[in-house]
This record gives structure tokens, sequence and C-alpha cells, in this order.
């Protein structure tokens, strides 16, 4: 792949680094939230029944993960260990952060706290 | 069990002919207060014009939810109003969730569309009314002159009314959260008043665990019950869950009104608490009001639940 060229001259990989990131953050629907949002890798969390899958996700440090609402209801995530909160995301919002340090980040709900989630970040 | 039409209020009114004209009604709950025990019934039904204190209890109305569960939350709450209204209780309650997402726009609408009917209006915030700013959208609005983040309480008719917020500093895992700060100020608020006191307590989410798995409770309300336990007569109104739950436990009864938006499963009966969806013409029935009515005899408060529709 990393061979093919498009007819501007640019490798598909390198047009994929400068403007993926913008792609998909122009994906979002209006109203969406990035707090922190970059190049690099990109996991995604899918809320769907009140419930975030996968529950856990393992990912290196600076990769952003992407948490997608599903949902007729609304739904937040709050991570306390690194005081950030989301805003509410509602049907087909979504929300992503970008995680540099390593470490265990559990999550939750803040209008459903039974809905809970971890990130783990290793080296 | 069908509708029993030989059910028959004592005004006459056949509770069939009742349900037929409530068609697209809106729903509220009415509570009558009779020898210091709240009762809840039909709104429209028996005991608005009996001799008492009747008041009004609406809940969830949702302002902003637009999914097929209810595209029309703002319909909904208006009716519910006018059937309120049309009542003329002394005052209502509103447990909490008035908007979905703590927009200015959705408060709007609710302060423009509670506010039409003239009616004193006691507040306290669900967690859909403090999503942004600290919940300071909401104390702005509705909860001028309150306590900590919106908790107060009130005397009316001989009756003491305490509103608690139980939707703030939600923990991971957790239910409904009353904190220190609240509940300190609550013993002490209940310290002055004697045992014959009725208590009439209301808050968002139940204050009693109705299911723990979707945290349908107060992880911290058994310590409220405490200083309520010493009193003849505690009446426990939540919302939330939008359905009709009752408990009886010695002196303390608890309830949860409906939604004037949307019902939600029974507890454990669908994979997640997510609205839901019934026929349109179902709807009207699962959405409510409830009306309260202090009567000084030996009956007890009169609680009624009413329907959007039969």
């Amino acid at each position: 792949m990393s061979g093919f060229v498009r007819p501007g001259g640019i490798a598909r990989r390198a047009w994929l680094r400068a403007c993926g990131g913008g792609l998909a953050a122009g994906l979002l629907p209006t109203g969406a939230v990035r707090a922190a949002t970059g190049d690099g890798p990109a996991a995604t969390v899918s809320i769907d029944n009140f419930t975030f899958a996968p529950a856990s996700v393992t990912i290196r440090p600076g990769t952003t993960v992407t948490w997608t609402n599903h949902d007729d209801s609304p739904h937040l995530v709050v991570l306390p260990a690194l005081n950030v909160r989301s805003q509410a995301m509602d049907t087909d919002q979504a929300f992503s952060h970008r995680f540099d340090a390593a470490g265990e980040f559990d999550y939750f709900c803040a209008l459903h706290p039974y809905m809970k989630g971890r990130v783990i970040v290793k080296r | 069990m069908a509708i029993d039409d030989a059910i028959r209020d004592p005004d006459g009114i056949d509770r069939r002919g009742f349900l037929k004209c409530m068609s697209w009604a809106g729903s509220a709950m009415i509570w009558t207060v009779a020898g210091g025990i709240p009762r809840s019934g039909l709104i429209g039904s028996a005991g608005a014009a009996t001799a008492g204190f009747t008041f009004a209890q609406i809940s969830d109305s949702h302002l902003g939810f637009n999914k097929p569960a209810n595209p029309d939350v703002t319909f909904t709450l208006k009716s519910a109003l006018d059937r309120v209204a049309a009542e003329k209780p002394a005052f209502l309650i509103h447990t909490g969730d008035i908007t979905h997402l703590s927009k200015p726009a959705e408060f709007d609408t609710g302060a423009q569309l509670i506010g039409a009917t003239k009616l004193t209006t006691h507040y306290v915030p669900g967690e859909h009314d403090i999503l942004e700013d600290d919940g300071k959208s909401y104390l702005n609005r509705f909860g001028k002159g309150t306590k900590g983040q919106g908790w107060y309480s009130f005397d009316a008719q001989g009756v003491h009314f305490v509103g608690l917020v139980n939707v703030v500093d939600l923990k991971a895992g957790g239910m409904g959260n009353l904190g220190q700060e609240q509940l300190q100020w609550l013993e002490r608020d209940l310290a002055s008043k004697s045992a014959s006191t009725p208590i009439v307590v209301f808050a968002h989410i139940p204050l009693w665990v109705v299911y723990a798995e979707w945290g349908w409770g107060t992880q911290d309300g058994a310590r409220a019950l405490t200083y309520l336990k010493r009193f003849g007569s505690v009446t426990v109104l939540n919302g939330h869950i939008h359905q009709v739950m009752q408990k009886v436990e010695g002196h303390v009864a608890f309830h949860t009104a409906r939604s004037t938006a949307f019902p939600q499963p029974a507890p454990g009966t669908a994979p997640s608490p997510g609205p839901k969806l019934v026929p349109a013409g179902e709807l009207q029935g699962l959405l409510g009001t409830a009306r309260v009515s202090l009567v000084r005899n030996d009956a007890p408060l009169a609680i009624v639940d009413t329907p959007l529709a039969g």
C-alpha cells in the first residue's frame, strides 16, 4: 500500500497522516467534543444499551480514544483521575481524549454512574 | 384486567368515562394529605373538591428530548400542566429532569410553560438539569434562595416539605448521592419539628433502592431515612424512573411519579433503562401526573397517579 500514489503525487500513507485527523473530526456530528485530538494511533469505544464496549481498552501512550454514543439517551465520559469530563453526548455524538501517560484510568457515565469502563495505557 | 367500568368515583363519574375524557391530556400526580398522610389518585378523579389541601407533582419533562419514544415532549408537558392547573392545587412540585441536556432553550421552555400555570412551583434538579456550568443554569432559574446545590424546606398547611438534591457528585458504580453537607443540614432542619408534623420529602432519584443494577436508588438515602424515623407520617416523592412504584415501610410511604415525556422499562425487564418505545396510542397512558391532598381527618393522604390518557 505504501507504494500507492494518488494522482496528486502524495503517497496514500502520507495523505492519511496529513488529512486523517481532520477528516475524522469532520465526520463527527455537530456538537461533538474532542478534548484532545491529533494524529497518531486511535482506539474506539462504542456505547450501546448503556454499556461501554469494549469495557476495557489497552493502548499505547499517545493513543486517542473516541467514544461514540449509539443510544437514544445521552451519556458522558468522566475520567476522575485525569479531571476530564466530556459534555453530554447525544445520539451518534462522540468524544475523544488522547492518553499520553501510562496508567490505568477508570471512567464512568455521569448520568448513569453504573456504566463503567477502563483505559489501560501501557508503554 | 381490563379497566372495570364498575369502579365508580364518589362523584359518580365512572372510571371508563373519565379515562375516555383524558385522551391526550398531560400527566401529573395529585396528592391529598388527610390526617397527615398523603394519598395519591388519578388526577381529575375523587378528592379534588374535598376539604383539605392538595398539591400536584410532575416529573421528568426532559424538554429537548426528540427521539421516537416521544417526538413532542413539549406538547405532553403542556398537556400535563393543563390538567394540573384545572385541578387548582395549592402548588406544584417538579421532581427534576425538567430538561434533557441542560440547554438554555430547554430551561426557557420549561420556565415559560410551567410559569403559564401561575402555580407556585417547587423544584429539585435531576441529573439532566446540571450537565452544564456546575448546575448554575438550573440554580439561576429554578433554585433561587436554596441551599447548597439546590436543597431547601418550607411549610404549607401544617406539612413540612423538604426538597433534596441527590444528583450531584455521583460516583462510578454508585447510585444517587445526598452527601455529608446536605445530610447534616437535613438533620438540623428536622430537629425542630415535632414528631406529629407530617413530612413530605421530594428528590429526583428514589431515596430507596428500587433497582441497584440500574442505579435506581440513593447511596446514602438510608441515613436520611434515619432522621425521618421518629415522624408519624413521612411521604417520599421521587421521579427518575419514569413509572409509578410505591412501597410503605413503617410510617414512610415511598412513591415515584411518571414522566411527562417518555416511559422507561420496569426494572430488569430490558437490557437497559433507555426510553421505552410504545405504540403511539399507548404513550399517553404511560405518562402521568400526581396529585396529593391533605385532608384533616383519619383517612390517609390521597395520592392519585394520573396517566395522560387511559
